[in-house]
């Protein structure tokens, strides 16, 4: 971990090492989030945010940190930094945060947070640590937005909230596709996705559990 | 000069090193239609039958025919019913399958039985065709990169998932379905045989949580524009047992001159079908005893619990049984040897699950309708794990054995 340079931190977990891509955590948020680009957008920011101080903060206090307790240590800045959050969405952001609702509150569980903070942070310097964060919270967005961006425009016909595609409903042509509004979709998309990267990033492919003898024919006369 | 002879002399172009080798799939595909491959497998475990893949599906396929044709003619007999007392309504879409309908045949109270047919034909065609096309585009660009062969399975894919669709249901639709089924249901698993989903059912899955609106309510299942009235199904969740006697009636039911999905509504030309299908013992007869074991158990214990206010609770297994899919779902998309369990006894776990499943759905839940598709989808996500069980099981008794 040491001979790592800032840049490969900082840039890694957005293509060769993505935490929704390569380590598939915290699909839960990108399946909820993800049925508008606007809200995706508040919510990446606001995981970038939480991911880059709590790995700050956890990484300043790592030595002070006894070992047994170091989760509930852990727990406790995130849910601070959560808290943080929460309360200047809703004094900024007010009508994104009641769309967002529940899952503002939820970052805490964001396996990802937790995973930097235990995996990266407690063995980093600050400012490591602290680019990590973003790198990983980058790495996060841009999964979210891939998904945010084909769910809204065939979901709704819209980007960011702009009709591109009139919705026969009000008089335009296009049939908006029902599943991509339901949770279940975000799957689909995440799993194209990760065949997509996995296809250009070939080392990213896990070695199969057992390997099928190939399929051979021989003369039957 | 004869096919075999033109074959074997282009032959050579699509081998390694070939001009076209590229296209080996496409050539392999001509030729085993022409002719039966003069190779046998020689790797891994196999069994030595009379009986081919091909064979077992090219036989399934046929054993659709009889659900295919009733479902034409019912396409054309629904239809002209309703012109007959409405005989302002249009004719068809409007388009390309109005002309076609007028040009050939007689629309309304007269109309018998070759004119009933060619209405049909107007709508089942197209939808057999696209799903067709662009089903086997996929098949054949997946086999020419990955290198395998094109699988006759997709005739059997192909003509399930068109006899499933509604007869109103726009062809793009029926192009992304099947893209959907084709793509997602089997070719990023590895293609056929290594599919856990049944890949008909998986597109039509698709298209009802996509399009709700073109493939369930009361306006899709019969080809007049405007037409309007109840499936045997919401008769049943609005009236019970009573209102499908008055309405419908079990003869009609059984013989299928009732609305819905083109192939699904003639339970007796689907049995006729299924019947060759458990005599070739292509499909499985533990399957289709479990399912129907599953829904006559299911459905005699709802009709023992009772409810004041859902009446779909006194509905009786012999309605069950006529009602929507269930019987095409039992006999062709249940018994999917692939999607479904392996083991004798995985067999009869899967069609018990798919059966009360059914039912469940059908009665409970106030969501969906029909339950058919949902319960064999969730069935085949089980299917290796009572496998699994099966197996452990034999192997904890062979050991106990000693």
């Amino acid at each position: 971990m040491s001979e790592m340079t800032a840049k490969q931190v900082l840039f890694e977990p957005i293509f060769s090492n993505n935490p929704i891509g390569l380590q598939i955590l915290g699909i839960c948020s990108a399946l909820a989030v993800t049925t508008s680009m606007n809200v995706t957008i508040v919510m990446c920011l606001s995981v970038i945010a939480v991911t880059a101080f709590s790995n700050l903060a956890v990484s300043l206090v790592r030595a002070q940190i006894p070992n047994s307790i170091r989760i509930i240590a852990q727990m406790t800045i995130i849910a601070s930094l959560v808290i943080v959050v929460d309360q200047f969405l809703k004094a900024y952001a007010y009508e994104v945060s009641k769309q967002l609702s529940v899952f503002v509150g939820l970052i805490i569980t964001n396996c990802i947070v937790m995973g930097r903070a235990e995996g990266f942070a407690m063995k980093n310097g600050p400012w490591l640590s602290f680019l990590d964060g973003i790198g990983n919270g980058m790495g996060y967005s841009v999964m979210l937005l891939f998904v945010a961006f084909f769910r809204e425009l065939l979901g709704a016909g819209a980007l960011f909230g702009v009709t591109l595609m009139t919705p026969v409903s009000q008089g335009g042509w296009y049939v908006p596709n029902g599943l991509l509004l339901l949770p279940p979709s975000a799957f689909f998309i995440i799993g194209l996705a990760i065949w997509a990267l996995r296809a250009w990033k070939p080392e990213q492919v896990e070695e199969a559990d057992f390997k099928m003898s190939r399929h051979t024919h021989k003369e039957a006369f | 000069m004869s096919i075999r002879q033109f074959l074997d002399g282009i032959e050579h172009h699509f081998e390694k090193g070939g001009r076209h080798e590229r296209w080996y799939a496409l050539y392999e595909a001509v030729d085993t239609i022409f002719y039966s491959p003069g190779s046998v497998t020689k790797s891994t475990s196999h069994v030595r039958d009379g009986i081919d893949l091909k064979r077992i599906m090219i036989t399934v396929w046929l054993c659709t025919f009889p659900a295919m044709f009733f479902g034409m003619w019912n396409i054309g007999f629904q239809a002209n019913s309703y012109l007959a007392t409405n005989p302002e309504a249009l004719i068809g879409d409007g388009g390309l399958r109005t002309a076609f309908i007028n040009a050939l045949a007689v629309t309304g109270a007269g109309a018998g039985l070759l004119d009933n047919f060619i209405y049909g034909m107007a709508y089942f065609i197209p939808i057999y065709a696209v799903t067709f096309v662009v089903g086997g585009f996929w098949e054949v660009m997946f086999a020419t990169v990955r290198r395998h062969e094109i699988n006759e399975g997709f005739f059997v894919t192909s003509i399930l998932f068109a006899l499933i669709c509604p007869p109103t249901v726009p062809l793009w639709q029926v192009a992304l379905g099947i893209t959907f089924g084709i793509v997602i249901g089997k070719e990023v698993f590895g293609g056929t045989g290594k599919n856990f989903l049944n890949p008909a059912l998986t597109g039509r899955a698709f298209l009802y949580f996509a399009y709700p609106a073109q493939i369930s309510g009361d306006t899709v299942w019969t080809a007049v524009d405007g037409f309007s009235g109840a499936t045997s199904l919401s008769w049943a969740a609005s009236g019970g047992v009573e209102a499908l006697e008055s309405q419908i009636g079990w003869a009609n039911a059984f013989m299928g001159t009732i609305q819905g999905s083109m192939g699904e509504t003639s339970t007796l030309a689907v049995l006729a079908g299924g019947a060759v299908l458990l005599i070739m013992k292509i499909a499985s007869y533990r399957i289709v005893g479990g399912v129907l074991l599953g829904m006559i158990a299911t459905s005699l214990l709802m009709n023992v619990v009772g409810s004041e206010t859902n009446p779909m609770f006194a509905v009786p297994a012999h309605w069950h049984l006529v009602m929507g899919g269930f019987a095409f779902g039992m006999m062709f998309m249940a018994t999917d040897p692939v999607s479904s369990a392996m083991t004798h006894t995985g067999r009869w776990c899967f069609g018990i699950l798919v059966g009360v499943m059914t039912i469940l759905i059908r009665v409970v839940n106030p969501a969906f309708p029909e339950g058919i598709m949902l319960a064999i989808l969730f069935a085949n996500l089980f299917a290796p794990l009572m496998d699994h069980y099966v197996v452990q099981a034999n192997v904890k008794r062979r050991l106990a054995r000693g």
